[in-house]
């Protein structure tokens, strides 16, 4: 019996990184997956971002587990968009339990002030209200069931503390916070629980690129995997320069599953220990 | 395969409600047990102590599920009692991986300029220093392991917020935050994991007694059980008067497990939602 067995999952940016992990996780544990990606370039981003080859290689592998999932090209700045997946898979797949938005992006570095308006705005639509757009298309599902759920909010550990150059990330990822506690408090009456995770540096595509090395190592003129590995340590208690996605995902799972009833309201860091450093 | 298979855990206050609970729920999946409780009545506690017909059904639970328990008298306050208990339970068990400071006291409440200080000290020194020297009394044996590990201190609710009447406990809670974050910083080379839980109302016999509904409900001469639970209630976010220890016990497996490798110096609530509200 799986710790998410016959539950429905909705996840967003699930074409790669964490989004493919926990989709996997959850469906190694029983569950069946709504997955949405934009799978395009956002031109904020100096790094490449997910393809369809990308959510197809997800779908692929999620039913090699013997799962079901429903796979949609949706962008999280586009409400209907967005309504529209959630609401097709979930009369396809009948049920839904558990959201997790993860959908994000990286965005350009630069100091506060230096920020273009378009850039600042893109990311405050993807990875704050783009958190909000999901559990609202969400919210109504979950409410139907009746069986409560567990929305799951992917922070970062720039939700709980400042990182300079990346005003426009941290802005947005504190503001997560602000929004898991207020849904927390709204959907308590129906058993619905909405948590927070705070990753530290996680090892996937988005810092795994020449830009955020550079942002580490503003030393080097050509920083590589290693340099940054050296870098990224100094930033955690534990001796390691970053976790993997699976770490995300085991969090997701217990906050999934029914072992976290009662857990509701909690931003849980995923740090090795970056926070009380 | 058990989630904990193969590890041992040290678990104080081990004769009964939460205690128990995180015995079985490791033992379930797959730990070995190393059990401590002072198995007497606590000066200035207002409900009556466990006792060693307690301690022995722990030990009789987690043989029934075909692991191993070495149980011993021992009280927190005493550190030559509590190490003794330790070196032998590894010496039997043959390593340590875990280490549960759940161990912990209420005693009647007063403003904070009234209390004794005899009932201050008391509640210090266990509920305070009792899990620092569980800790100590750990810590050599993780290790010399050299294999990391996971120390999960019993905090509370009282340990991230202010409760009137109860400066005492509110205190040695608060404390343990300190005492976690600085353990974790102090254990991080070494790959070993210190994290605390905190709990809204838990169903056990620390609080199911007529004194602590009194607390709740002053204006009441005698409260019962069911009066309480809807005061209980008020307080959760979520629609529920109190958890089960099992709700503990499924956040403590997380935290002891693999699954939270790189998580350490987290405040984890277990709170149905009460610290938003
Ligand atoms: N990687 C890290 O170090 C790190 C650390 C902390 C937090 N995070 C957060 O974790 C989440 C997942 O990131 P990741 O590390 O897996 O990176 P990733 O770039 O591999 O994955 C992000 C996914 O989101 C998708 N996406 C981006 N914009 C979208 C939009 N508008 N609509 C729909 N999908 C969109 C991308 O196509 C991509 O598949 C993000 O919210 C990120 O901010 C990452
Ligand atoms: N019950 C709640 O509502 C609640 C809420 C938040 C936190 N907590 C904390 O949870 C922990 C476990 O409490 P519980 O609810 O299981 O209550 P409990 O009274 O059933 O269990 C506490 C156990 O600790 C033992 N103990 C007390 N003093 C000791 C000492 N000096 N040395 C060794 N053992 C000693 C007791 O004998 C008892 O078996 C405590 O730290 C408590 O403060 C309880």
């Amino acid at each position: 019996m799986g710790r998410v067995e016959g539950k429905v999952a909705f996840i967003t940016g699930a074409a790669r990184g964490q989004g493919r992990s926990h989709a996997l996780r959850l469906a190694q544990e029983g569950a069946d997956i709504i997955a949405i990606d934009i799978c395009e370039a956002v031109p904020e981003n100096s790094y490449p971002q997910a393809t369809e080859e990308d959510l197809a290689e997800t779908v692929r592998q999620v039913e090699a587990l013997d799962r079901r999932i429903i796979a949609t090209k949706a962008d999280v700045r586009d409400f209907a968009q967005l309504k529209k997946a959630m609401d097709a898979g979930v009369a396809e797949l009948g049920r839904l339990d558990i959201v997790c938005a993860n959908a994000g992006i990286g965005g350009t570095p630069n100091r506060a002030e230096d920020i273009p308006e378009d850039e600042w705005t893109n990311m405050v639509d993807i990875n704050l209200s783009g958190v909000w757009r999901t559990a609202k298309a969400a919210i109504p599902h979950l409410k139907a069931g009746g069986r409560g759920g567990s929305i799951i909010l992917t922070s970062s550990d720039a939700g709980l503390f400042a990182y300079q150059n990346i005003a426009h990330y941290v802005s947005a990822k504190h503001g997560v916070v602000g929004l898991m506690r207020t849904l927390a408090l709204e959907l308590a009456p129906d058993m619905i629980r909405v948590n927070s995770i705070h990753p530290t540096t996680v090892d996937t595509p988005m810092v795994q690129n020449e830009g955020t090395y550079k942002l580490f190592r503003p030393d080097l003129e050509h920083p590589t995997k290693d340099d940054f590995a050296a870098a990224a340590v100094g930033m955690n208690a534990l001796p390691i320069p970053w976790v993997e996605a699976v770490d995300i995902s085991n969090a997701v799972l217990f906050f999934a599953s029914d072992e976290s009833r009662y857990v509701t309201g909690v931003p849980l860091p995923v740090d090795a220990g970056a926070a009380i450093k | 395969m058990g989630r904990v298979e193969g590890k041992v855990a040290f678990i104080t206050g081990a004769a009964r409600g939460q205690g128990r609970s995180h015995a079985l729920r490791l033992a379930q999946e797959g730990a070995d047990i190393i059990a401590v409780d002072i198995c007497e009545d606590v000066e200035g506690t207002v409900y009556a102590g466990a006792t060693e017909a307690d301690l022995a059904e722990t030990v009789r639970q987690v043989e029934a599920l075909d692991r191993r328990i070495v149980a011993i008298k021992a009280d927190v306050r005493d550190f030559d009692g509590l190490r003794k208990a330790v070196d032998d339970g590894v010496a039997q068990l043959g390593r340590l991986d875990i280490v549960s400071a759940n161990a912990g006291i209420l005693t009647s409440p007063s403003n904070a300029e009234n209390f004794s200080d005899e009932t201050w000290n008391t509640m210090i020194d266990i509920n305070l220093s009792g899990v620092w020297r569980t800790a100590k009394a750990a810590i050599p044996h993780i290790k010399a392991g050299g294999r990391g590990g996971s120390i999960i201190l019993t905090s509370s609710e009282a340990g991230l917020r202010a409760y009137q009447s109860a400066a005492h406990y509110v205190s040695a809670k608060h404390g343990v935050v300190g005492l976690m974050r600085t353990l974790a910083l102090e254990l991080a080379p070494d790959m070993i994991r210190v994290n605390s839980i905190h709990p809204t109302q838990v169903d056990t016999d620390m609080i199911q007694n007529e004194p602590t509904y009194k607390l709740f409900l002053p204006d009441v001469e005698h409260p019962t059980r069911e009066q309480f639970a809807a005061a209980s209630q008020s307080v959760n976010a979520l629609p529920i008067p109190w958890v089960e220890s099992v709700d503990i016990s499924n956040a403590l497996l997380f935290l002891a497990s693999d699954e939270a490798r790189y998580v350490t110096g987290v405040t984890l609530a277990v709170d149905a939602g009460c610290f938003l509200k």
